[in-house]
């Protein structure tokens, strides 16, 4: 039957160039945690695999001088969580990320993959929304940068042009009074398929919120960047009439479909309680001493 | 009654002799058996829930290379309807020629059309897209409402209910006393109804076999099941190959639940391996478990008990209507008969329908039937309670079966244990114990029973004592519970002997009696009388050969911590003599030590259960949490009370995945929707709190050991306990399973209705 052809270049530019060779028949394989399960389910047939994992600058992890981070798209979620300083920096982004799977899985599945596989019930993408991270792709045209929020386009699809590879995450460098936070809802406690998700990663000065960027997930078919709900909490004390509008900012803009995981009505009510919840832990954070 | 006191063995939580194997991977199961030039066997499935077969064109896929043979239901024996019911156990034989393989009407998405058998399982798939099926598509129903409706499709033409075409294919009742007068007495009556959800049996190995057919007709099987012997008679009876001529070889078991108590695979790898020659292996994938295995019954109960003011319950009626998927046989019989057993009520009705619709055929799921009407009938009994302002376990008690009940399905109970369970939970430390701080998530506790018939019937075994002087002891039954440890455990304590020196193992066909399938808690129950009874007689020969070398009467020999003595007026004349030395004497002495027993067992008691569950809701979120469970059960004897205790965990595991999460999902064509362990949720380990186990020992005095099944009982109460503590949590009622966060929240946030009930 047809042929599988398994490659593992050890530069980014030979990558590419088999990428985009063997056009629309080629995926590239990261963790393979979303890939694999689809080949075995017979969803996706592949000509071509190209193994990311062999090139460096896929798998690093690195705080920039000021303070900022730049994450390779293969990372796994087990080699970030043993990062020294990334927990400190980002809880939010890394309880997002660790929350995909199992300690199996995590030792595999990489949040360039959470993103590229188009899931809108993707765990790790909100965090990244609402952290503010850009991303950086490559392709036969040369590298640009794009905001998260904009790689996504439907379920199953992203914006990257044929032939691009996701090549990291930078995260920006945060201000002193700034954390993350994300939940998510699933009906069991583990081993899911987040019904409704939210990241919320927040600034705090002197009890006021001077910064704040809200990611919805599992409610659109795609994952959305919630501004009203930021906009609902900059400037508040996180008081509960500024979190009930930013809860209602959420519910609004959710835009869910009645499917076996979640009723419409119940993911848009979801949403803003998650809201709440997910600012209360950020703010905790933001504003514990050390 | 000859019960053994003062056990060694057993009681002991022995190391389980499979423990080894399956920690290490070591274990046999059927996908991991192979042969030489084995080729792979896949099966073709209707998409349709409803649709007549007009014809079935395999040419093309036949021409495909690498396809060795192609079979269709024309290959399978037919059991024409008109002549009437072939049965074997509880399954009809003129419905399982038609469930392996579509006959004239494809009955529901999944259902066989035809099997191919290829090279390799990538070809036999592609052959299935080659075969033509013309289907002439029919209007469906699924859900028990729609299948019941005058205007239904009807899937069996010839089946009447009420002298007219029908998908009702049998109802089945309970009568005691006159309910209607029984009514008149009650100061307070309680009608509710209530529906479940399909739930499948959930065993995480899916079905697999692999099959040889030899030119001389000579079949081996290696297969997954719940009995080598029923494989064996269906494969026979579908495929028309004598008995004799097929050896079913148990494969070690993932797990069945009761849903591998019948066949999918078999008879089509068996038909597809004599045509083409080669051995055939089949694996379904999870979808192919999910579509079309199993599941237990969706239902639709309505109870309604009545009492009097001082706790009496003076009437009960109870109407159960399960489905029985694509053919008839849901389990009306555990629904109708088993929920109101552990009351006496003078006046019951207890009615169940067998309802026919769109869905793949149920298969027994863990005291079939029993769940589904022990949850309608104990979240009732908990309702009347709360009515008569009296504590749920006290109303119980107040009304208990015991010794002299006649229960509404037949019996006059013997000395059973159910008052004793009840007792037990009431004075158990969960009970007492304060339901403690939600931080703001309202918490509350509920309890219910439960009864399973349990079941005895056909058993064999063969005790053997090897040339060095130790034992092997083999079973007819695939061990899904801990059989072959309970065993160990007993014929250790019998002989005297260190339990690691018997090795107990499951016979295939060709080597063992017959042996009815591992169901109905039976195993321990109907295998450890075959195997007593051996083990007694082993020890007559020991006895004897003793007798004979010291040339004394043998009834002046005892046998004791495994050797002979002499007893007055011999004793201390000779040295003991051992097992080891008896069977190394043993060639001179009379010959090979052993012996085996074929019994129809009886006498298998019913056990009753009491549960406690705690929960905590999240009322924001809709989420349920069960944050204690303490599971009573009148256990008989806990031969291993590791495994006995395993079995209740596992059973409340399995309610507690019923009541919170687990449901068949249907997409408007009527495809389940959510055929994977993503979206049909069962708990996993971090959903569950330590699951608490009382076990309660009235022995069974028909049973050397005094056992009961234990196996089925712990999920029959399990959905009610968590609706119970739900409702004492929330002060509303659900009466609808599963209660899954999206259902919690509707009946949340729905304006209350109080002043219009
Ligand atoms: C048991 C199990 C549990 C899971 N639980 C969760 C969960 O709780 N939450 C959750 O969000 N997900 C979950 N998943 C899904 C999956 O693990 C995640 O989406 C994971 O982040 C995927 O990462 P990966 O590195 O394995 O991706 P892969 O499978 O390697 O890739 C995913 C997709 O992205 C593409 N891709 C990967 N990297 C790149 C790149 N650098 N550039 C371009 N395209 C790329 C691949 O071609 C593929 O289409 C689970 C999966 C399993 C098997």
């Amino acid at each position: 039957m047809t042929e599988l052809r398994y490659l593992a270049p050890d530069t980014l530019d030979e990558a590419i160039g088999a990428f985009a060779k063997a056009g629309s028949a080629a995926r590239i394989l990261a963790g393979g945690t979303d890939l694999l399960v689809q080949m075995r389910s017979g969803v996706l047939k592949p000509g071509v695999i190209v193994d990311i994992k062999k090139i460096p600058e896929m798998m690093g992890i690195e705080q920039t001088a000021d303070g900022g981070f730049r994450i390779g798209a293969a990372v796994s979620g087990m080699a970030l969580a043993e990062h020294k300083s990334f927990s400190k920096v980002w809880p939010g982004v890394l309880e997002a990320v660790n929350l995909i799977g199992s300690k199996q899985v995590q030792g595999r599945a990489s949040a360039g993959g959470n993103l590229c596989n188009g899931s809108p019930a993707g765990d790790s993408v909100p965090a990244m929304v609402a952290a503010g991270a850009i991303v950086t792709v490559q392709g036969p045209n040369g590298r640009r940068e794009m905001k998260v929020e904009d790689v996504p386009a439907g379920p199953g699809r992203t914006n990257l042009k044929p032939g691009e590879i996701l090549v990291s995450f930078a995260l920006p460098p945060r201000p002193p009074g700034s954390s993350d936070a994300y939940l998510r809802m699933i009906p069991r406690t583990e081993m899911d398929i987040a019904v409704v998700g939210v990241g919320v990663s927040l600034t705090i000065k002197d009890g006021t919120v001077t910064a704040a960027r809200v990611g919805l997930g599992a409610v659109a078919p795609t994952v959305l960047l919630v501004e009203d709900a930021a906009k609902a909490l900059i400037g508040s004390k996180l008081d509960d009439a500024a979190l009930a509008k930013a809860a209602a900012a959420c519910s609004a803009a959710c835009r869910p479909i009645d499917d076996k995981r979640g009723t419409i009505a119940y993911r848009t009510k979801v949403a803003g309680v998650l809201l709440k919840r997910t600012a209360a832990i950020a703010a905790q954070r933001a504003t514990q001493k050390n | 009654m000859n019960l053994v006191t003062n056990n060694k063995w057993i009681g002991q939580r022995t190391i389980r002799p499979d423990g080894m194997d399956k920690v290490t991977g070591r274990a046999q199961f059927a996908a991991d058996t192979t042969m030489p030039g084995m080729i792979w066997g896949k099966v073709l499935r209707s998409p349709h829930p409803h649709a007549r077969i007009r014809s079935i064109d395999t040419s093309k896929a036949e021409k495909l290379p690498g396809v060795r043979a192609v079979v269709t239901a024309r290959d399978i024996v037919d059991f024409p309807i008109a002549n009437g019911a072939v049965m074997l156990g509880i399954q009809d034989m003129r419905w399982m020629c038609r469930n392996v393989m579509a006959r004239d009407k494809a009955l529901f998405p999944g259902h066989p059309i035809a099997a191919v058998a290829a090279t390799t399982e990538a070809i036999a798939a592609e052959a299935c897209k080659l075969i033509e099926v013309d289907y002439e598509v029919l209007p469906w129903s699924i859900e028990i409402d729609d299948a019941i409706k005058p205007d239904a499709p009807v899937l069996h033409e010839f089946n009447k209910f009420d002298g007219k075409p029908s998908n009702i294919a049998g109802r089945l009742e309970h009568k005691k006393g006159d309910i209607a007068g029984g009514f008149k007495k009650a100061d307070i009556v309680i009608e509710r109804t209530f529906t479940t959800r399909p739930v499948h049996q959930g065993y995480i190995e899916p079905h697999a076999c692999l099959i040889s057919v030899a030119p001389d007709g000579k079949t081996t099987i290696w297969s997954s099941s719940q009995g080598q012997f029923m494989v064996r008679a269906m494969t026979a009876y579908l495929t028309g190959i004598p008995q004799s001529d097929i050896r079913a070889i148990p494969a070690e078991i993932g797990g069945g639940f009761g849903g591998k108590t019948i066949v999918y695979l078999e008879p089509l790898a068996t038909l597809l391996a004599k045509k083409s020659g080669r051995p055939v292996k089949m694996v379904m994938t999870r979808e192919e478990v999910m579509r079309a295995t199993g599941p237990t019954s969706g239902s639709k109960s309505t109870v309604k008990i009545g009492a009097t003011k001082d706790g009496k319950i003076v009437a009960a009626h109870g109407t159960f209507y399960l489905q029985a998927g694509a053919f008839p046989g849901s389990p009306i019989r555990g629904a109708a008969g088993c929920s109101f057993t552990p009351y006496d009520i003078p006046n019951l009705l207890s009615e169940g329908f067998d309802v026919c619709s769109n869905r793949s055929k149920v298969a027994a799921y863990r005291a079939p039937g029993a769940p589904i009407g022990a949850y309608a009938v104990e979240c009732v009994m908990d309702e009347v309670a709360e009515a008569l302002k009296m504590d749920p376990l006290d109303f119980r008690l107040k009304n208990a079966a015991k010794e002299g009940t006649k229960a509404a399905h037949g019996p006059v109970f013997p000395r059973i244990g159910y008052i004793e369970t009840v007792e037990a939970a009431k004075s158990s430390p969960h009970y007492a114990a304060p339901l403690g701080d939600g931080h703001g998530n309202p918490r509350g506790r509920g309890v219910a029973s439960g009864f399973w018939f349990n079941a005895g019937g056909e058993s064999s075994a063969q005790v053997n004592i090897t040339e060095d002087g130790n034992v092997v002891v083999t079973t007819g039954h695939p061990d899904i519970g801990g059989s072959r440890a309970g065993i160990a455990n007993i014929c250790a304590e019998l002989l005297g002997i260190d339990y690691r020196r018997v090795s107990v193992i499951i016979g295939d066909t060709q080597t063992i009696g017959f042996s009815n399938l591992t169901g109905g808690s039976r195993v321990l129950f109907a295998s450890s009388i075959v195997v007593t009874q051996s083990t007694e007689k082993i020890i007559q020969t020991l006895r004897e050969r003793a007798a004979k070398i010291w040339e004394i009467d043998p009834e002046a020999v005892k046998w004791e911590n495994g050797a002979a003595h002499p007893v007055s007026p011999n004793a201390g004349q000779f040295e003991p003599l051992t097992l080891e030395e008896l069977a190394e004497k043993a060639p001179a002495m009379g010959g090979p030590i052993g012996a085996g027993v074929q019994l129809n067992t009886t006498g298998a008691d019913g056990g009753f259960g009491t549960h406690v569950c705690d929960v905590e809701v999240d009322v924001d979120l809709g989420i349920a949490r069960v944050i204690r469970y303490t599971a009573v059960q009148d256990v008989g004897r806990a031969i291993h009370p590791g495994y006995v205790e395993g079995q209740l965990q596992g059973g409340v595991a399995q309610g507690i995945g019923w009541a919170l999460n687990e449901e068949y999902i249907y997409t408007r064509e009527g495809k389940v929707d959510n055929p994977g362990f993503l979206d049909y949720r069962m708990p996993v380990c971090s959903d569950l709190p330590m699951l608490d186990c009382i076990m309660v020992e009235v022995p069974n005095p028909k049973h050397p050991q005094g056992v009961k099944g234990v196996g089925e009982v712990p999920l029959v109460p399990v959905m009610a306990a968590v609706a119970n503590a739900i409702y004492n949590a929330l002060g509303k009622r659900f009466y609808a399973l599963p209660m899954s966060p999206p259902k919690v929240l509707e009946v949340l946030e729905a304006p209350t209705r109080e002043a219009a009930e």
